[in-house]
Formats: structure tokens, C-alpha cells, sequence
């Protein structure tokens, strides 16, 4: 299976309440708010590192979580966002991304 | 959405963050509406890097909504410089503009910006009345052509009409111009008093009898009963409530620094060139205050049966000069929804009918 690269759109809005993600769409507006996972896989989002790695490397260094589950989770989460526009998927890594984080 | 959205809020009082921010970039404007609040004089406009400055720091404080207003914010030559900047500090970005400046290149920056909602400020569908209110001629055309460019560009835009004497009878067709636009359509019969205190353009504003009519519109209100009905009865609950959002998740800039609770409540409470935002949203002694007032502490309103669900406006009440006195443009909504008169409303006639019982002349030599 080849890798799967995530980059976080300049498109969207987004600021950091309280250790939890608010993104707005910009497709249509629709608000999302990312649990604390959430949060980690879209921070560590920088379009050069694999989604796998991504997973093994940060959610499952930081929760009690099974790594293939985990993975597979992570994986419906990215495409959900990307049909949102919110991130960006591709299987090459992706240039240019925006800072994770303000606030 | 609109859960999420009422979590998103909830949770920025809960960890006391400025989850809005009005930040007015100018004064300055073409158009000289006959019901502005604004003086068009610069007295010394924050700079590019200030405002850029400024908007690092209110990315810092957790700030998520960003309106860019002014005056004009287009008589700014660097305005597209602050928009990116704001943008790429990720805000999410509504510009209020009268659109009379938007041509395809601003049309094209403001999509590729990626800006969220577009609202500009439309009075009449009628030129001779619109015009007259902006005292711009050839205003209404030339805003109707920025909106039509930047639905071309599939922004969203919203319409917003400030009821008045001059253009009470035109909101219909402005609504219907909106539809035809593909904007969305607001209506707000409120006439702020100029920032300065002077309140000679109040009476443009329209009165009780037509406000009924407004508010008894389903097309404007949707369900009338709903929207009429008593208010509902005062508990505990609703003495605990807190009276908007101004200075608790919101607040606002103007163009010289100055930060207020909200545009329309002018408390000097700090100023960005002399204090860091957050050591102001924190700390000052102003915001505090008005953090600290829930209805309960109103001497009036909480005596009032319209408390629970009165529009109150504190920064109207502190206008008419007490931040925890009753704001009459509410009370008198409150009335033309209701039929119901306001404490306040009783209070002041109890004082008019007493008034003329006693006379008392000075002693004379």
C-alpha cells in the first residue's frame, strides 16, 4: 500500500481553543471541532510526513490506542477532512503548508 | 452547525477568550450616510505593521472570527495587505464594505483570499432613496455591480438594511433584490448614536407604530406569534444570564487602537499601542466590569417582565448613560413585539403624569 501524505489547506479558518481544534470549511462553511487525536493528526499534518508515521509515531506514542485500528481510523478521518477541503491528501508529499497552529 | 457554534462560544467564555474581534481599519469613507455614528477624519490610523501586529496578537489570544470594517475599508491602500495578513493567521474572515469599490481585481483578491462573508450595506432598491441616504450619487448602481462580482466569484454576500424614516417603506424590495443577487438579506431597525455621545440622528429612527408592522412581517420575523409573544416568565435563571456577548467572548478595535467591549458600547477599556491585547482583554478594569454585571444587578430591567427576552443593548444603555441602565430602543422593541410597555417605559410615564401635579416657581425679589 503506498503512503498517504496530509497537508492542512491555506483555504480553511482555524485557531486552537483550549487544546481542541476549531476549522472552518471552506467549502461550505460547515464548522468542525477535532477531539484531541484529531487535533495531533492535523498538527502534525505538514504534507512531508507519512499518515502511518503520522499514527505510529505521535497518536500512539501519546494514547492507549491498537496501531492497526488506529491507522485505519486516521485514514477515514483524513478522507472526511478532505471532502471538506480541510486537508489535503495526495500520495507524494505536499509542499507549502500553512503553520498548524495559532492560539 | 449552529450547536457547534453555541459549544464553540460557550467554550471560549468558559476559558475567557476573545472568540470575535470587530477591528475597524479606517474612519474613512466615500460615502457619508445620513445615519452614520462615524467621524470620516483621520486622527492618526493605526499603521500597516500596527495592524498586522495587532492581528498576531489576537491570533495568540484565540481569536476565530475577525470582522474587517470601517468607515470604508477599501479607502485604504494597503487594505489587501492586512486581509492576507489576517488570513494567514487563519481567521475567519467577514469584510463589511459598501462594495462602491469592488471591481474585478478586488473581486478576484477577496475570493482568493478565501474570505468567508462579504456584507455590504444596501438601503433602498431604489437609487433616488438609497443615494440620497449615502449622499453618494450613483451609489446603489455601483454597489449592486461589486455584489454581482463577487457572486460571480461565488462569495457569500450579505445584505444588510438599516431601517429609517427615509427607506421604512423599501425593505421589501430590498429583500427582493437580495433574493435576485443570490445574497442573503438582513434587516436591523437600530440607530446608533454618534461615538462621540451626540444622539441629534436618533430621530431618523423609526417609531413604535412601524416597528409593530416591521415585527408583525412573517417574511421578516417567520413565525409571528413566536416572535410576539409574552415573554416568558422571570426565574432565577434568567437573573443569572448575562446581557451579550460584548467584552465576555467579543470585543472591539477601532482604528487608533482604542479597544471597546463592542462597536456599539464606546467604554475606552485600553488602547493596543500602549498595551499588549491580551494584557488589555485580561486585565482592564473596564472589561471587568462589564464582565461582572448579569441581569440581576440591572435596577431596572431585572424588574422588568420583558427581562428574559429583551434585546437590551448594553452599550445603547451606556450611551443613554448607564452601562447597567435600560436601553429605550429596546424597550420600545420590546413593546412593539408585545404590546407590553417596559419598567422603564412605566417608570417614565409614571414621572411625565406626576410631573404636572406640583408647580414650583422660584421665590422672586
Amino acid at each position: 500500500m503506498s503512503a498517504i501524505y496530509i497537508a492542512r489547506s491555506r483555504e480553511i479558518a482555524a485557531r486552537n481553543l483550549g487544546g481542541e481544534m476549531m476549522i472552518m470549511s471552506p467549502r461550505n462553511s460547515t464548522l468542525c471541532n477535532l477531539n484531541g487525536v484529531g487535533t495531533l493528526i492535523w498538527e502534525a499534518a505538514d504534507g512531508q510526513t507519512p499518515l502511518e508515521e503520522i499514527v505510529a509515531g505521535r497518536v500512539c506514542a501519546e494514547f492507549d490506542v491498537e496501531p492497526a485500528q488506529a491507522l485505519k481510523d486516521a485514514e477515514s478521518f483524513a478522507w472526511e477532512l478532505a471532502e471538506l477541503g480541510i486537508l489535503l491528501l495526495s500520495d507524494q508529499p505536499i509542499a507549502s503548508v500553512p503553520p498548524h497552529s495559532y492560539g | 452547525m449552529t450547536t457547534l457554534m453555541q459549544e464553540m462560544n460557550q467554550r471560549a467564555l468558559e476559558l475567557g477568550l476573545p472568540v470575535s474581534v470587530h477591528l475597524d481599519v479606517t474612519y474613512r469613507c466615500n460615502e457619508r450616510c445620513v445615519h452614520c455614528y462615524l467621524d470620516h477624519d483621520d486622527y492618526g490610523e493605526m499603521t500597516t505593521t500596527e495592524i498586522c501586529d495587532v492581528l498576531d496578537q489576537l491570533a495568540e489570544a484565540g481569536v476565530f472570527f475577525l470582522t474587517l470594517s470601517g468607515g470604508e475599508v477599501l479607502m485604504r491602500m494597503d487594505f489587501f495587505q492586512i486581509l492576507e495578513h489576517a488570513r494567514s493567521r487563519l481567521f475567519c474572515v467577514t469584510i463589511k464594505t459598501n462594495a462602491f469599490m469592488i471591481r474585478e481585481r478586488e473581486a478576484d483578491r477577496i475570493h482568493d483570499l478565501g474570505v468567508e462573508t462579504v456584507q455590504v450595506s444596501i438601503y433602498s432598491h431604489r437609487p433616488e432613496v438609497h443615494d440620497a441616504i449615502t449622499k453618494l450619487p450613483g451609489s446603489l448602481k455601483r454597489s449592486i455591480a461589486g455584489i454581482r462580482l463577487l457572486r460571480s466569484r461565488e462569495l457569500k454576500v450579505t445584505i444588510a438594511n438599516v431601517l429609517m424614516r427615509q427607506n421604512l417603506n423599501d425593505y421589501a424590495g430590498v429583500r427582493a433584490l437580495a433574493r435576485e443577487l443570490g445574497a442573503r438579506f438582513t434587516i436591523d431597525p437600530t440607530i446608533t448614536p454618534k461615538m462621540d455621545g451626540e444622539r441629534s440622528i436618533l430621530v431618523l429612527g423609526i417609531g413604535g407604530d412601524d416597528l409593530r408592522q416591521v415585527f408583525r412581517n412573517p417574511d421578516l420575523v417567520g413565525n409571528v406569534e413566536t416572535f410576539c409573544a409574552p415573554p416568558p416568565a422571570v426565574d432565577e435563571d434568567v437573573l443569572d444570564e448575562l446581557p451579550c456577548s460584548a467584552g465576555h467572548t467579543a470585543c472591539y478595535i477601532s482604528p487608533y487602537g482604542d479597544v471597546f467591549p463592542c462597536v456599539q458600547f464606546p467604554l475606552p477599556s485600553g488602547n493596543v499601542r500602549k498595551q499588549k491585547f491580551l494584557e488589555i482583554w485580561r486585565h482592564s478594569a473596564q472589561l471587568n466590569e462589564v464582565r461582572s454585571i448579569r441581569a440581576r444587578d440591572l435596577p431596572v430591567c431585572s424588574t422588568c417582565s420583558h427581562v428574559g427576552s429583551c434585546t437590551r443593548c448594553p452599550g445603547l444603555a451606556y450611551m443613554e448613560g448607564n452601562m447597567r441602565g435600560p436601553s429605550s430602543q429596546d424597550c420600545e422593541k420590546s413593546f412593539a413585539r408585545t404590546g407590553i410597555p417596559s419598567a422603564n417605559m412605566i417608570a417614565r410615564n409614571s414621572a411625565r403624569a406626576m410631573s404636572g401635579l406640583v408647580q414650583i416657581s422660584g421665590l422672586r425679589q
